[in-house]
């Protein structure tokens, strides 16, 4: 039998939380670092959703977060020396009632302490700068400093900068079974190897509940996929991205252009996923159903062609909010999973914040009410 | 065991040889067919019909094949009273017993108890320097020019590629008098035995197609076999001006021209049946990766049926035959008394037919074979994904210096195959490419995902 491979910290899952974390481990801490991933790295939630990298209209609990990630993504690029098009080009938010305006204003002004300026647009404000909402739009917040960018790219860039940082990043190692020895942590895989570290990171997305619930630490989580679609290239225009706020869940769309000219959404209702097919699907009604809702938001919209549709595997946590942070119950365990859908802007942020957790035994960013101990 | 349903609803997908006659075999066994069909009117490509009010001759139009292309159509008018055609419709999606189709911005979501998919085939193509300009069609495109507008791809025409539409086309463009310069062909003159053997499967057809060959010759045009295409030539302003190979005995040459017609045989239409969940299988001999079935058109999943060139390519008679039996198939499943009936009287006969066609289709493939090693030589300048414009290079990046060695991979990374076709236009091409550049066998690549829509939907459509 061969010797089981050691090193400093254990990461299991290789989605953007996973590399993330491998990475700074190593970049900023020198730990030595083993991750695993079941398949390819950043396939499901990391490589399949919008790519939002907005701030705004996030839970104020999560602003510190996001603000940390904020500043890791405007070095991106040279932290990375490759390009996951991040472009900074604003995040704006648009509402049909003003019922909404009257919250996108209370966002603008609780979000203003906490680092998030944020610019209020009348209508008529909205119509000037953007030419191609629909009369139905009635006001607007934009996020300046937000943007957007290519999640097909980034775990995969990650996962590269980890592993030229030194990170052993394993593909195609499904983990079995994780036990304990002594202070170790061992995990076994399904083609027979063992690994084993002091610390252990569950970073398994939608399939962390099942590691959790192996510690006794079970999470009330369901699994659910985007509906995400791409249009034609048309001449590119729009530079934000631009959502709509609305208390109705099937009107909450959103939409970027990237620079080739495709026009990115998605929005609305979830789809059904399956943890253990490893399937999630785009319902057709959906697609119909954003399609009206893009016509009623851009009526130009009804002129374009749809490419493509796609969907990913996501962990929804029953009070929508993520686990992040120390096991309660058991010393070197750790979690980061549950984002609800909105975890690829946080990510950066989240990968530091485990990070100098993991090495150092605590850490600056407020992450308390991400406790898994709050299901306890 | 399921309920089986008194009044089963079947859905044909695709009114070609395969449609028809699984629709056909349907409504004989008392059952009244939903066929969707993308085209504006019935016979698919080979049996392509002109637009109405054009008033060409079947002779003129389909050439050998008048026969049974006229039998195909008069069929088709005799039974339109007894199926529920619906013509000019996408079927954009598809779910667990449920088809998904558009229409005139109208999208419907049809129920089946059986889905018997006859989505044909379209070129399969290789890139070559120069084939994105102005003036390059594919084989396929160039006989619908001449099929349903009667016109041709240009004034001085080359055909390129290999496998039997090159040269049908060809002849069908010199018949139609069109200034054809040349018939190059990348597979060599003399096949292998085994080719032979499979060609032999089919006496009659093998004739025709050194016929068709000896008529070219005979026009006067230029047929050239086992040549490597290097270059089309040309500019962006202007277009196709000629096209340069290497000839067999190694030496360089440009024809020059203003239109190319470029394809290496055909690929099945696979997206349905992806989306459907089936299994895939490598097929070695093809180097294409076609959906598992049995020999009477049942894929891996309960309720679908394949048959004519979506899934193998047996060609038009090998369709009617293997539309036939998937009807047939499906009705024996469904539990159905007279279905169950002709099954078993006509199941063998078509089996055999079925097992002759096969053969010749091995021998076509062995014949033509597809020429994957000018993936490895394609120059990094050379585009690969016309849609998305990715080169060759960039492909080749993404293997070497972002690690992607599986096409989904590639895909991502390099954007090959995110365009309008969706990668059904370069997709063979790009594994090939990615599997030269890691040097890992072509399986090993891996196949595109089908996702929704299976063409591109206006998004005006309206529930």
């Amino acid at each position: 039998m061969s010797q089981d491979k050691r090193s400093d910290v254990l990461i299991i899952g290789g989605g953007l939380m996973g590399v993330t974390t491998a990475f700074f481990l190593r970049h900023h801490h020198g730990l030595g670092v083993t991750l695993l991933e079941r398949e390819l790295i950043g396939r499901q939630a990391s490589g399949t959703n919008f790519g939002n990298v907005r701030r705004q209209g996030r839970a104020l609990e999560q602003m510190p977060l996001a603000n940390r990630a904020h500043a890791v993504w405007g070095r991106v690029k040279s932290l990375l020396g490759e390009d996951i098009e991040f472009l900074p080009l604003g995040h704006l938010r648009v509402c049909y009632t003003h019922e909404q305006a009257a919250k996108l204003e209370e966002h603008a002004r609780l979000a203003r302490p906490m680092g998030l300026d944020l610019e209020l647009l009348s209508a008529d404000m909205l119509r000037q700068r953007y030419g191609f909402f629909s009369q139905e739009v009635v006001a607007g917040s934009l996020s300046p400093l937000d943007g957007h960018a290519n999640p097909r790219l980034a775990g995969p860039a990650f996962g590269r900068a980890a592993r030229r940082a030194g990170a052993d990043i394993l593909e195609h190692q499904e983990v079995v079974h994780i036990e304990k020895d002594g202070d170790d942590f061992v995990a076994h895989t399904a083609a027979g190897k063992t690994f084993r570290a002091a610390q252990l990171l569950v970073a398994s997305g939608a399939w962390s509940d099942k590691l959790a619930a192996a510690f006794d630490e079970p999470v009330p989580m369901e699994a659910r996929g985007p509906q995400m679609g791409v249009t034609e290239p048309v001449p590119y225009a729009i530079g934000p991205s631009i959502g709509v706020s609305s208390p109705v869940e099937e009107e909450g769309l959103y939409f970027r252009q990237i620079t080739r000219g495709n026009i990115v959404f998605g929005g609305g209702l979830k789809g059904p996923a399956s943890t253990e097919t490893i399937r999630a699907g785009v319902r057709p009604d959906n697609t119909l159903r954003q399609f009206r809702e893009l016509r009623r938001f851009v009526p130009a919209m009804a002129r374009l062609q749809l490419l493509r549709v796609w969907s990913g595997i996501e962990g929804y946590v029953a009070d929508s909010r993520p686990v992040m942070g120390p096991s309660a119950r058991m010393p070197g365990l750790h979690y980061a999973f549950g984002f609800n859908g909105e975890g690829f802007a946080i990510s950066l942020g989240v990968g530091e914040t485990m990070a100098e957790l993991l090495a150092t035994g605590k850490t600056v960013t407020p992450i308390e009410a991400f406790s898994i101990g709050r299901f306890a | 065991m399921a309920a089986t349903p008194v009044n089963p609803q079947v859905i044909v997908v695709g009114a070609g040889p395969a449609g028809i006659r699984a629709a056909q075999a349907l409504a004989e066994a008392g059952l009244r067919p939903i066929v969707i069909d993308e085209g504006r009117r019935d016979g698919g490509q080979i049996y392509r019909r002109q637009p109405e009010g054009f008033k060409r001759s079947y002779a003129t139009l389909y050439g050998s094949e008048a026969g049974k292309a006229q039998s195909l159509h008069q069929d088709f008018e005799a039974l339109r009273q007894k199926i529920d055609y619906r013509s000019d419709t996408l079927s954009w999606n598809l779910t667990p017993g449920m088809l998904h189709t558009v229409s005139q911005g109208r999208a419907q979501s049809l129920a089946y108890d059986a889905l018997i998919i006859c989505s044909g085939a379209t070129d399969r193509l290789m890139p070559v320097e120069g084939w994105n300009l102005a003036g390059c069609y594919s084989l396929g495109a160039a006989q619908i020019a001449l099929k349903s507008q009667a016109c041709s791809i240009g004034a001085s025409v080359v055909f390129a590629g290999t496998g039997p539409l090159l040269y049908l086309v060809a002849a069908q463009y010199v018949k139609a008098g069109a200034n054809v310069q040349a018939v190059l062909d990348t597979s060599p003159a003399l096949p292998p035995l085994a080719a032979l053997r499979g060609l032999l499967a089919r006496p009659r057809l093998l004739l025709r197609g050194l016929g068709l060959i000896a008529s070219l010759r005979r026009a006067g045009v230029k047929v050239w076999q086992g040549i490597t295409p290097l270059r089309v030539e040309g500019a962006p302003d202007s277009g196709v001006s000629g096209i340069t190979l290497r000839d067999a005995h190694g030496n360089k040459q440009t024809i020059p021209c203003d239109a190319v017609a470029l394809g290496y045989h055909l690929r099945a239409e696979t997206q349905l049946a992806d989306l459907a969940g089936c299994d895939f299988v490598f097929d070695a001999l093809s180097r294409q990766w076609l959906p598992r079935m049995d020999g009477d058109g049942r894929s891996s999943m309960a309720g679908i049926y394949l048959a004519g060139d979506g899934a193998r390519l047996l060609g038009a008679d090998g369709a009617e035959a293997a539309g036939r039996l998937a009807a047939l198939a499906a009705l024996h499943d469904l539990g159905h008394g007279q279905g169950r009936t002709l099954f078993k009287e006509q199941a063998p006969g078509l089996r055999s037919t079925l097992n002759t066609m096969n053969n010749f289709r091995e021998g076509l493939a062995r014949a033509f074979p597809w020429p994957h090693q000018q993936a490895a030589t394609l120059p990094d300048a050379a585009v690969v994904c016309r849609c998305e414009a990715v080169t060759a290079g960039e492909l080749r990046r993404s293997v070497h210096e972002m690690e992607s060695q599986e096409i989904n991979r590639a895909k991502a990374f390099s954007r090959v195959g995110m365009g309008r076709c969706q990668g059904r236009y370069c997709g063979h091409a790009a594994a090939e490419v990615v599997a030269h550049a890691a040097r890992i066998p072509i399986e090993d690549v891996g196949r595109l995902r089908s996702q929704a829509p299976v063409k591109p939907l206006l998004m005006d459509a309206q529930p």
